[in-house]
């Protein structure tokens, strides 16, 4: 059964698109298209097989883009306006279903626990690090996808060339023996957002640390949203947790947010 | 469609019959982006959500009228004071195109 199929590949994290006829010939068709370790598995059929053809290799681009859209065929599977003059239009709704998108919090603190619950609610695949592992729990952290009981840079080594746009980066421990090689292990990535906790006091020491070790490109600096977050006055875990999310939204979509990162003067008053 | 698969495998372990709509498109401010959906079943018991809480009622019944006429599937558009749609629109201005079948795949 389509469904069953593409009901076990969402619930398992891998990539699967769904493509529909919603208007035209064979409303209601449908074609499942689950890529799995450089194979495509195909499932169903749009009514013809030279349009599931063509259809497939746009939606393969879709999901590559984590883009659900739209397409308009002939019944078989024409794409130029030539050849669609005169046929019925087939228009087919492409559905990508893309992993979640990581977050990996390194530091096993108070604030740990209430960001790793924002990011579930925000639909995070989440990742708790910290080397110590009288805190690093699954008991602490029963929210948190995985917990590792580990140093930055082997977890970084290992996920980091997995990480893209959409992830997330957030630094909580203030110890400089964890966060400089976490803040190393992040800069080599092309994760989507980087932030780093403590106060002004601690950023501008840990810039100097920073440097000791050799990061000093402005371009790297300008990556760390440090202090991490927004400027909304916010006190307690959750607070912080909210607003290091609205942060990370905010990046994402290209937003001018209001990031203490930017911002002069106390974060709390 | 993640967040509604719980309930629709419970409704097809009772062998309920079960439309699902989905959001296809948006044009201007709309509340939820393409592939937001819910489902209905026979019963009229839904899961999910297409909308701010606008439209939903309409799917409900555009919903069980598929599952009733064994229709494929259609499409079906709800919009500011439209008056080709239904009665009920969105209040925040936007179209929201919505493709409702039955869930027989």
């Amino acid at each position: 059964m389509l469904y069953s199929a593409l009901a076990e590949r969402v619930r398992k994290n891998k990539p699967v698109v769904l493509l529909t006829v919603i208007d035209g010939p064979n409303t209601g068709a449908t074609l499942l298209i689950a890529p799995d370790q450089g194979k495509i598995e195909t499932l169903g059929t749009l009514g013809n097989a030279e349009l599931d053809r063509v259809a497939s290799r746009d939606a393969i681009g879709e999901l590559e883009a984590g883009r659900t859209s739209v397409r308009n065929y002939g019944p078989a599977g024409q794409v130029t306006p030539e050849d669609l003059q005169d046929t019925p239009v087939v228009r087919v709704f492409v559905e990508s279903f893309s992993p979640p998108p990581q977050m990996i919090i390194f530091g096993a603190v108070d604030f740990t626990a209430a960001l790793a619950r924002v990011a579930k609610v925000l639909g995070y695949y989440v990742v708790v690090c910290d080397a110590r592992e009288v805190f690093a729990t699954k008991r602490r952290f029963p929210m948190a996808d995985e917990v590792l009981v580990t140093w930055p840079t082997p977890v970084l080594s290992e996920r980091g060339p997995n990480l893209g746009a959409r992830d997330a980066i957030c630094i909580l421990t203030h110890d400089p023996k964890f966060d400089v090689p976490a803040i190393q292990g992040a800069l080599a990535t092309s994760v989507g957002y980087i932030g780093v906790m403590g106060s002004r006091k601690t950023h501008a020491k840990r810039l100097e640390r920073l440097a000791e070790v050799g990061v000093t490109k402005p371009q790297d600096l300008a990556r760390l949203m440090s202090p991490i977050g927004l400027d909304i006055g916010s006190r307690t875990p959750e607070e912080t947790a909210i607003s290091i999310c609205a942060e990370i939204i905010g990046k994402r979509v290209g937003r001018n947010v209001p990031s203490l990162a930017n911002s002069e003067g106390p974060i709390h008053r | 469609m993640r967040e509604i698969l719980g309930d629709i495998d419970r409704w097809r372990a009772q062998n309920k019959r079960i439309a699902v709509a989905r959001v296809v498109d948006i044009e201007g401010s709309g509340p939820r982006d393409p592939g937001a959906a819910m489902a209905v079943n026979e019963d009229g018991e839904v899961c999910g959500s297409v909308s701010g809480g606008c439209v939903e009622g309409a799917v409900v019944a555009e919903a069980l009228e598929i599952l009733k006429n064994k229709s494929p599937g259609r499409l079906v558009k709800f919009g500011y004071s439209d008056d080709e749609a239904f009665a009920v629109g969105l209040t925040c201005g936007g179209v929201v195109h919505l493709f409702i079948q039955p869930l027989s795949w």
